[in-house]
C-alpha cells in the first residue's frame, strides 16, 4: 500500500479536527444532547460526513502551489499596512454585490442570475434553518404564564418569544416551505436553460450539472409533501414522506464535498482575489520586454514565475547579455500571439534556404510608397 | 460527446488576409454566445497587411489549468481545454497571464475567464468550428490530416513550441515547411523569433512580397 502524502495527512487531520469541533458543538448548543431530537440522528451523522469531506477536500484545494500562494497573498493585500482602511471601506460593498446580490451573473445573463440567486437564497435560508434546529442550537418552549406564546431558546439561553398564531409565527414555522418555493423556481429556470442551451447541452455533465439540480428539488418537493399530508390530508403517507425527504437530504449532505455545491466553499475566494487585484494596480507595473508596455503588476508576475516554477515549468529564456529578459513571463500576451507568426515566418525563411532574420519576409510598405513618390524612383519607373 | 478523433485544427498565419469573418463567426458559437474569442492582431498596419488569427492551441499539458488557483479549467479526454468553468473561476487572471499562447481573455464585468472551446457545441459533433467553417484562405482549417496533405503539399503540421526551456505540445497544429535543410522541422521555437528592437515589429511573411 502506498505511503500517504503529507498533504493527505494533514488534510485528513483538519477533516477530523473540524468534524470533533461541530460534534462538541453540538454537545454544548444543545446542553448535553438535552434539546437533541433523536429523530433527527440521521441527519446530524450525514453533516458530520459532510464536514469532514469538505474540509479535507478544502485543505487539499488549499495546497495546490497557485492556491497555496494566491490564499496566502490575498490574506496580505487584505492586512496590508497602507491599505487596510481602504479594504475596509471596500469590502461591504464588495460582498454585498457579489454574495447576496450575485451582480456578476447579472451581468452575465438575466436568467442565470435568477436561477443561481433563487437557489442560493433557498439553500441559505434552508440551511439557517435546518442545521440549528437538528444540532438543538435552536428550539422552542413554551413559557408557563402563556401557553399562546413560544419563546426561542438559542443554545440554550432563552431569547425573544411570539405568538403561536401570530404572522410572525406562521413565517417562521414555514420557512422551509418559502426557502423550498425559491429552490424549486430556481431549479426550473436553471434546468430549463440545460434542457434548451445548446451550449450548456455540449459541455454538460450528468454528475456535474443535472444531479445537484435534481438533488435540489427532491429536496425540496418531499418536504412540501409532508408540509401537505400534515396540513391537509391528516398525515397521509407521513411516514414513507419522511423517510423519502431523510433520504434525499441526506444524500445532498454526504454530496456536498464532491460535486458542483462545492463551489460554494470554494467561491469566497473571489474576494481576496480582488483585494490582491486592487494591490497590484496600486503597485509597480510589470513592462512587456518586447514591446516595453505595462500589461501587468510586478508582483503577479513575479508570483506567477514562482508558481510556475513548483508546478515544473521551465519558461526561462537565456538572455544574449545581462539586459535581456531572462523568463518568458516578462513578454506580454500580444507580443507571445505576434511571435508565433514571427516565428512561423522564420521556419519558413530557413525552409527557403534563406538566413533566417528577426522579421522575416519583411515588406515594408511605408517605405516603398514613400520612395515610389519620390522624383529619383519616379524616373527609374519610366 | 467528443471530437473525432481523425478531424484536426490547423493554423497558417501566413495565409490570413485580415478579413474579421473569423472574428465574426465566433460570435456565433453557442458555448459563448456573443463574444468573440478569437485575437486578430495586426503585426504592424504601417508597414505591413499582416495578421494573425490566434486561437486556443489545446496544449497537451495546460499551463492556464496547471496555474489557476481555482481549478476552473479543465482538459477533456479529447483534448479540448475548456473555457474556465463559470462557478469556479475568480477572474484571478493567472491563466490569462501564464498562456504562452496569449490566448484566454477576461471578462471583467462577468468576473470570469472565457477562451476558445473550438466551438465544443460544433467540434464534439464532427462539425467545423465557426471561425474554419468562414475563413476564406483557410488560414483557419478543420479536416482531415489527408485533406490538409492534399491541399498543402509544400507544408506540415507541427505541433511542438519551444518557449525558452519549455517545450509545448498542442492539439492545434500549425502549418511549417515540410522540409528545412533536408529534414522536418520538429518544433517551432517562438521565443527565439521574438524581436530584441521591440518598436519594429513589422513583417509581412512574404505575402506582399510574392514569395508565397
Amino acid at each position: 500500500m502506498p505511503a500517504l502524502s503529507r498533504e493527505t495527512v494533514r488534510a485528513g487531520a483538519r477533516g477530523v479536527a473540524a468534524t470533533l469541533l461541530v460534534a462538541a458543538l453540538i454537545a454544548i448548543g444543545s446542553r448535553n444532547l438535552a434539546h437533541f431530537d433523536a429523530a433527527l440522528v440521521g441527519y446530524t451523522f450525514a453533516t458530520l460526513f459532510a464536514v469532514f469531506g469538505i474540509t479535507y477536500r478544502y485543505s487539499m484545494w488549499l495546497q495546490r502551489p497557485p492556491t497555496a500562494l494566491y490564499w496566502r497573498r490575498g490574506w496580505q493585500a487584505f492586512f496590508s499596512r497602507d491599505r487596510l482602511l481602504i479594504n475596509l471601506a471596500a469590502w461591504p460593498k464588495r460582498f454585498v454585490g457579489v454574495f447576496a446580490l450575485n451582480n456578476f451573473i447579472f451581468r452575465r445573463s438575466r436568467s442565470r442570475w435568477a436561477a443561481h440567486w433563487f437557489i442560493m437564497w433557498g439553500c441559505l435560508l434552508a440551511a439557517a434553518i435546518t442545521f440549528p434546529l437538528v444540532f438543538g442550537w435552536i428550539h422552542f418552549q413554551t413559557p408557563a404564564d402563556d401557553f399562546e406564546r413560544y419563546r426561542v431558546y438559542v443554545f440554550g439561553f432563552p431569547t425573544s418569544s411570539f405568538r403561536i398564531e401570530s404572522m410572525v409565527g406562521g413565517l417562521i414555522f414555514h420557512g422551509l416551505v418559502w426557502a423550498s418555493f425559491l429552490v424549486i423556481a430556481g431549479v426550473m429556470i436553471a434546468m430549463r436553460r440545460r434542457m434548451r442551451d445548446r451550449g450548456a447541452e455540449a459541455v454538460q455533465q450528468f454528475g456535474e450539472d443535472f444531479l445537484p439540480l435534481i438533488l435540489l428539488f427532491a429536496v425540496s418537493i418531499t418536504g412540501l409533501m409532508l408540509t401537505a399530508s400534515y396540513t391537509w390530508m391528516k398525515g397521509y403517507a407521513y411516514d414513507f414522506l419522511a423517510i423519502v425527504h431523510a433520504a434525499c437530504v441526506i444524500f445532498t449532505l454526504l454530496w456536498l464535498p464532491f460535486g458542483k455545491f462545492f463551489h460554494v466553499f470554494q467561491r469566497p475566494a473571489q474576494l481576496g482575489v480582488s483585494f490582491y487585484k486592487d494591490a497590484g494596480r496600486a503597485g509597480e507595473q510589470t513592462v512587456c520586454g518586447n514591446c516595453a508596455q505595462p500589461f501587468a503588476s510586478k508582483v503577479h508576475v513575479e508570483d506567477l514565475i514562482r508558481v510556475e516554477r513548483e508546478l515544473g515549468y521551465s519558461y526561462e529564456m537565456q538572455g544574449v547579455d545581462e539586459d535581456a529578459v531572462n523568463h518568458y513571463q516578462y513578454i506580454c500576451p500580444r507580443c507571445r500571439r505576434l511571435s508565433m507568426a514571427l516565428a512561423q515566418g522564420r521556419l519558413w525563411q530557413a525552409g527557403r534556404g534563406r538566413e533566417a532574420t528577426n522579421r522575416p519576409g519583411i515588406v515594408d510598405v511605408a517605405a516603398m510608397m514613400e520612395a515610389a513618390s519620390a522624383p529619383a524612383t519616379t524616373t527609374e519607373l519610366t | 460527446m467528443s471530437v473525432p478523433g481523425h478531424l484536426n485544427f490547423y493554423i497558417d498565419p501566413a495565409r490570413c488576409i485580415g478579413c474579421q469573418a473569423c472574428v465574426q463567426a465566433c460570435t456565433e458559437c453557442d458555448t459563448h454566445k456573443g463574444i468573440s474569442m478569437i485575437h486578430l492582431e495586426t503585426i504592424d498596419r504601417a508597414h505591413s497587411t499582416q495578421t494573425i488569427p490566434v486561437v486556443c492551441m489545446h496544449c497537451d499539458s495546460p499551463t492556464c489549468a496547471e496555474v489557476c488557483p481555482a481549478d476552473a479549467i479543465k482538459r477533456t479526454p479529447d483534448g479540448v481545454v475548456q473555457s474556465a468553468r463559470k462557478p469556479r473561476c475568480i477572474a484571478c487572471n493567472n491563466c490569462v497571464l501564464a498562456c504562452p499562447f496569449g490566448v484566454p481573455k477576461m471578462k471583467v464585468e462577468f468576473e470570469l475567464m472565457m477562451k476558445c472551446d473550438m466551438c465544443y457545441d460544433r467540434s464534439s459533433v464532427g462539425l467545423k468550428p465557426m471561425c474554419a467553417s468562414v475563413c476564406p484562405s483557410q488560414a483557419l482549417f478543420f479536416g482531415t490530416r489527408e485533406e490538409i496533405e492534399a491541399a498543402r503539399p509544400q507544408s506540415a503540421p507541427i505541433d511542438r513550441f519551444q518557449f525558452g526551456n519549455q517545450t509545448i505540445t498542442t492539439k492545434v497544429k500549425m502549418m511549417g515547411p515540410r522540409s528545412v535543410a533536408g529534414a522536418r522541422p520538429e518544433h517551432l521555437d517562438v521565443t527565439a523569433a521574438l524581436d530584441p528592437n521591440p518598436p519594429g515589429r513589422s513583417i509581412s511573411l512574404g505575402v506582399l512580397n510574392g514569395s508565397r
